[in-house]
């Protein structure tokens, strides 16, 4: 105390304050170094390896059909993208043509991922903000899609859907109806989001303005996804590098130019509409034929380097492998769209308040294991 | 024995029946000091389970339902949990403050509950300065939460104890103007006397336009004086996790806790009696009895209450600058020309009277 008051010249000095790995709104094992002046941010150091669990090196242990199933642990919000990214990959190198039928498969389970996902982000950041409600209004919506994912992959969360080749099994008889039941639901129940928290002054005063992001930045922090595209940095991986069935389907790429917290809400509420958009484009007629193509009991990927981008729900993620011709990769690289975002977070909310880092962190839409890995 | 609603009165007469008049007052306190603690702290804890049950109406679920007819007994099961369980607080924790500041909390709060008119002359504690000593008792609230961050030797605490006593001190200022506004009518700060004044109609109807202005600034800060969303900055939750009572367990928690509920019906009381005519019945339908009063007065208040619950699962949270300047360049000034215009409608005879 005696470094404070000297000569009667009252002076304030910068804290250290923890924030996590327990803390409510880091959403997991994410800390936190905060330097505070008072409520304003100075500096926000993350502190990553919580939950590392050395997922690529596990993967070059693996076979080829066992990765996908590591590939669910990763970004578990958007597990089935994730096993689609590594099919993808393998299905490539191995030079294999996929039924159409489990193209469309995929995409419709891809997008419904996403609002699920989304669905969820919506929830806890509403939670974020201080809106206790929104919380179980999302989980009511996301809870239709587990049901959904449930009745054809027999898993709501981790599905394991994917292997190299199709899909594991058929969909359920039940599966199109079902969507087509949550599709008409989630239209009315959308625009019930909007009314509770969008237009929600104090939300918007909360939201506005607030972690601005340039275009350029973005680009130089490798941002993806709905943190890019809310900065009007265009990388919508579906509309420049199609993947499974999205070449058929015609979307907007949600885009907004303000780079502010705001902007990246309205991004993924628009993405939420697009989604809807490309089920209802593929839903009502899902090409007859094998969910499965044959392929060898031992994978062995031709020598070389092989790499393949898709778009989850938190943006880019890139799967590169390194093959040397046995049946597991040399090396096995992911592009994991929450690291680089994460990454923007010191540079975005420092001079806010600790309020604003939380809205900021939400908007990030950040899920712990897909960083740590 | 004629036994009238005036408590303090009966309880006196009876005492001083076979004791010196001097113990019999004492005694008398002491014994309605008692009544009020049970029944206030039993209320407090049927006010969690309402506002549990609300949040569960609210949030598509269906809230406590297993303790007890329609989970009645949930809160009470979960009270004696937290008296059974261990204290358990910092090392380096200054002891004295730290045990001191649940009780400054909860002291405050049930102090304020005396004076509070249920039906006519049932009161603990009629005082000519009645308003003036609800504002002054429920500031002392703020004490203890000050104290009990500080003395916690937690980082979260700290921040949680500081906002609250920048909000409590800022939004006080408005609680209290707007009810000084309505003080312009009713010309006395007695409650009982301000109750009497609305036999003519309510304050919200004898003041129209400053009126209801003036109840929306009340209800605004006083949910904001309470720290409940959308102004709970002190235990924002997401930003802090508990916030001042971080380290707190058990029943010192439990104080903190019931102190917060008891301050919701606070606020919610006075306005009942400010602006909605307390205990008195709309149109004087049932004024033939008086007993009747408590349920019109109980109405009244958990309509308020409910209004303040619709608040916190509704909206979302304010930022600790935005709460600031609500305050400061909003409602202080609109409240200022607020007292103007009831002066004004004072003056010139302008209010409603039946």
């Amino acid at each position: 105390m005696d470094t404070t008051i000297k000569n009667s010249n009252l002076k304030s000095e910068e804290y250290f304050i923890n924030m996590g790995p327990q803390h409510p709104a880091t959403h997991g094992v994410l800390r936190l170094l905060l330097t505070i002046d008072g409520e304003i941010i100075k500096k926000v150091e993350p502190d990553l390896g919580y939950i590392h669990r050395s997922i690529e090196k596990m993967c070059e242990r693996d076979s080829y059909q066992q990765i996908v199933h590591l590939t669910d642990r990763m970004d578990y919000l958007s597990s089935h993208i994730n096993n689609e990214a590594v099919c993808l990959t393998v299905e490539n190198a191995l030079q294999i043509e996929v039924p159409e039928r489990v193209k469309v498969i995929r995409t419709i389970i891809g997008e419904l991922t996403r609002i699920a996902s989304h669905c969820l982000w919506w929830g806890v950041m509403g939670m974020d903000v201080g809106a206790l409600t929104t919380y179980f209004y999302g989980f009511r919506d996301r809870e239709m899609i587990n049901d959904i994912f449930e009745e054809t992959c027999g898993a709501r969360l981790t599905m394991n859907y994917n292997l190299p080749g199709g899909l594991m099994f058929d969909i359920h008889p039940n599966f199109v109806k079902r969507t087509k039941d949550f599709i008409a639901h989630f239209k009315t129940k959308l625009s019930e989001y909007d009314t509770l928290l969008t237009g929600n002054i104090i939300f918007q005063k909360r939201m506005k303005g607030v972690g601005i992001l340039t275009k350029e930045d973005a680009i130089s922090y490798g941002a993806s996804g709905p943190v890019g595209r809310g900065s009007g940095y265009s990388c919508d991986v579906r509309k420049y590098h199609p993947y499974s069935a999205l070449d058929k389907v015609t979307f907007n790429e949600s885009l907004k130019t303000d780079g502010d917290s705001f902007a990246r809400y309205q991004v993924r509420i628009q993405e939420m509409w697009e989604s809807m958009a490309i089920i209802e484009q593929l839903i009502d007629n899902i090409p007859e034929g094998d969910y499965q193509t044959a392929t060898n009991a031992v994978i062995k990927l031709p020598k070389g380097e092989f790499y393949q981008k898709v778009e989850t729900a938190r943006g880019e993620l890139g799967v590169y492998i390194v093959s040397t011709g046995t049946k597991n990769p040399y090396r096995l690289k992911f592009r994991s769209p929450g690291f680089s975002n994460l990454s923007l977070l010191n540079h975005i909310a420092v001079g806010g308040k600790i309020g604003d880092l939380v809205a900021t962190m939400a908007t990030l839409d950040l899920v712990i294991p897909d960083i740590d890995r | 024995m004629n036994i009238s609603l005036n408590i303090t009165k009966t309880f006196t007469e009876l005492l001083s029946g076979f004791l010196p008049e001097s113990t019999a007052n004492i005694g008398a306190m002491v014994i309605i000091a008692l009544i009020y603690l049970a029944i206030f702290s039993v209320a407090g804890l049927f006010l969690v389970l309402i506002e549990r049950k609300v949040a569960a109406w609210f949030q598509l679920r269906l809230g406590p339902n297993r303790v007890g007819p329609w989970g009645l007994l949930q809160t009470m099961a979960d009270a004696l949990k937290l008296v059974s369980k261990e204290l358990t607080g910092t090392v380096k924790a200054d002891k004295f403050l730290y045990n001191l500041a649940p009780y400054f909390v909860i002291v405050s709060s049930l102090m304020a509950l005396s004076v509070f008119p249920f039906t006519q002359n049932f009161q603990a504690f009629d005082i000519n300065i009645g308003l003036f000593f609800l504002i002054a008792i429920s500031s002392i609230g703020v004490i203890g939460i000050l104290l009990g961050g500080w003395a916690s030797n937690n980082k979260f605490a700290l921040i949680g104890a500081m906002r609250s006593g920048v909000q409590t001190i800022s939004y006080e200022i408005s609680v209290g103007l707007s009810l000084l506004t309505m003080v312009l009518i009713t010309g006395s700060l007695q409650l009982s006397e301000i109750v009497e004044v609305q036999k003519n109609g309510w304050l919200i109807v004898q003041g129209h336009i400053p009126a209801i202005f003036a109840f929306m600034i009340y209800m605004i800060a006083g949910t904001a004086e309470t720290n409940r969303a959308p102004f709970d900055m002190v235990e924002a939750e997401s930003e802090l996790g508990a916030g001042f009572h971080t380290e707190y367990s058990g029943m010192k928690f439990a104080y903190f806790f019931l102190a917060e509920f008891i301050n919701m019906f606070i606020i919610a009381a006075i306005a009942a009696t400010v602006f909605f005519g307390g205990w008195l019945s709309p149109f004087g339908i049932t004024d033939s009895i008086p007993w009747l009063g408590v349920f019109w007065f109980l109405a009244k208040t958990m309509t308020l209450v409910f209004l303040m619950m619709w608040f916190r699962w509704t909206f979302p949270r304010l930022r600790v600058d935005q709460l600031l300047t609500l305050e400061w360049k909003y409602l202080l000034p609109l409240n200022l020309l607020n007292i103007i215009l009831m002066a004004l409608i004072v003056w010139l005879n302008l209010t409603i009277q039946f």
